[in-house]
């Protein structure tokens, strides 16, 4: 899918909250052989932080970057599945928080980890068509996982913004884009509770595998490139292997990857995943050098875009916390107690 | 419920927004409808950038009702570059040497709930602040 006017991210800005807990003290907790971890920590939310609080940080950054009077955005979008309110927008307090308000569309974007760059892909079309100049997509979790449950070892929080705008402004240009879908119940969650069921190896081949891949052959060969032809890839990382084994797939090396894998150091961010590895790789891309990206999300589906750097990039990075920022400012937590009580899984009986 | 309260100081809370007065540019936080130097009206909305540095703080172990949930934390008062000093929660101490003059930011945090049911209040915190000063 390409744009009827070239369009492109204006800016970007990324957010990763500083606690940090150990796989291995989840393990622990639940009797698991703390050997072949998937990861080493993982992020978790302070006490007075949600997708909200952590949106809001992340589209700072992104109108920082961009150098936009917030008052010029005309959207401002939201992907998340773990919106504080159950019905009531997100969209509107982080527009309101970044002065967006209150002449712009606002709204909340929901499909498991894919939310994010659905986000995006609503933003670029409102800039693309030409229906507004800039328009802000966001994908940010607070990631939820059932206690003792495989996913709680690698479920964390963080995510990141991009704001999307005319191409003769972007940092990165936006080439073309894809979207595969089919209807894959990978994992869910019901109303009314608490934690996502997933099914297990399910979740591999026919979803997150199947997809990615279709997703990102579809804009290969729409554009009739190679995965050579790119500098950067970045995947939704629900885990290293899985990241990893869908870019050794698709012929995409761990040079191409590396820049962009976040998982390895703070787990799976949900919504938040793929983004945030598409704002690492802008924190280091140079000029002229193509970035491949390819979401997932369950339920299911993918969102792959393909993007060039611009000379402007260089020159935006500094006005705003880079991922390593976030990644270096952590803090670790003592123990599964205080893990569990800052993710707000104790309840009162 | 303080719901139109909250609602009436969103833009103070979430995005530090104060006012200014167009006769002598003194900026006032939390916003203020009058000069109090002028003794005039008419002041206009301005933007803090939310950047300044601690003057002042403590730590509260024995927390108000409301706050025992995120207890202990710690409060302070921070001199904006722009000149007012304000009283805020502090975000992100843990384990961090506190000290009079340090740089701080501004996040906006879930600052209260009153119940379950109810609705967030989103608010101002400041943080040590993540990078040396922007250009």
């Amino acid at each position: 899918m390409r744009t009827a006017r070239p369009a492109g991210i204006v800016g970007y800005g990324a957010y990763v909250p500083r606690p940090r807990v150990r796989a291995s003290s989840i393990a622990a907790a639940w009797g698991r052989e703390a050997a072949h971890l998937p990861v080493r920590e993982k992020s978790v939310p302070g006490l007075d932080e949600d997708a909200v609080t952590m949106a809001i940080e992340a589209a700072r950054g992104a109108v920082a970057r961009s150098g936009v009077a917030p008052d010029r955005i005309r959207a401002v979008w939201v992907g998340s599945e773990s919106k504080p309110y159950a019905v009531k927008p997100s969209g509107t307090i982080v527009a309101e928080a970044i002065g967006a308000t209150p002449w712009v569309s606002a709204a909340d974007l929901e499909f498991a980890c894919k939310a994010g760059s659905e986000a995006m892909q609503a933003a670029l079309a409102f800039v693309g068509s030409g229906m507004a100049d800039y328009a802000l997509g966001i994908g940010m979790d607070a990631a939820q996982s059932k206690p003792g449950d495989a996913l709680e070892l690698t479920a964390a929080a963080g995510g990141a913004a991009f704001l999307f705008g005319p191409a003769e402004e972007a940092l990165a240009v936006v080439e073309a884009t894809a979207s595969y879908v089919t209807d894959t119940p990978d994992f869910f969650r019901r109303q009314h509770l608490h934690y996502p069921e997933h099914g297990h190896r399910f979740t591999g081949e026919p979803s997150y595998f199947a997809h990615s891949r279709a997703a990102s052959r579809g804009l290969l060969e729409g554009l009739g490139r190679r995965p050579a032809d790119y500098r950067w890839a970045v995947f939704h990382q629900p885990n290293p292997k899985f990241m990893r084994r869908v870019a050794a797939d698709l012929g995409f090396t761990e040079e191409q990857i590396a820049a962009g894998a976040v998982v390895d150091r703070i787990g799976n961010t949900y919504s938040g995943a793929s983004l945030l590895g598409l704002a690492a790789v802008l924190d280091t891309a140079r000029e002229g050098d193509r970035i491949f990206f390819c979401s997932y999300g369950s339920g299911a589906g993918s969102d792959s875009f393909s993007f060039v750097a611009t000379p402007r990039l260089a020159a935006a990075r500094a006005a705003a916390p880079s991922v390593d920022d976030y990644l270096e400012n952590r803090r670790a937590i003592g123990d599964y107690g205080e893990y569990l009580r800052l993710s707000r899984k104790i309840r009162m009986l | 419920m303080e719901l139109p309260r909250y609602h009436r100081m969103r833009r103070a809370l979430y995005r530090l927004e104060g006012t200014s007065c167009p006769s002598c540019s003194r900026r006032f936080f939390p916003p203020r409808a009058v000069c109090p130097a002028c003794r005039k009206g008419g002041l206009e909305p301005f933007p803090f950038s939310g950047r300044g540095t601690l003057y002042s703080y403590t730590r509260i172990t024995q927390a108000p009702r409301g706050f025992a949930s995120v207890a202990p934390y710690a409060v302070g008062m921070v001199r904006l570059e722009e000149g007012p000093l304000v009283s805020a929660p502090l975000a992100d101490t843990d384990g961090i040497d506190l000290s009079i003059g340090m740089p701080v930011e501004m996040v906006t945090r879930r600052i209260h709930e009153a119940s379950e049911n109810g609705p967030i209040v989103y608010g101002y915190k400041f943080r040590p602040r993540l990078r040396p000063p922007r250009q």
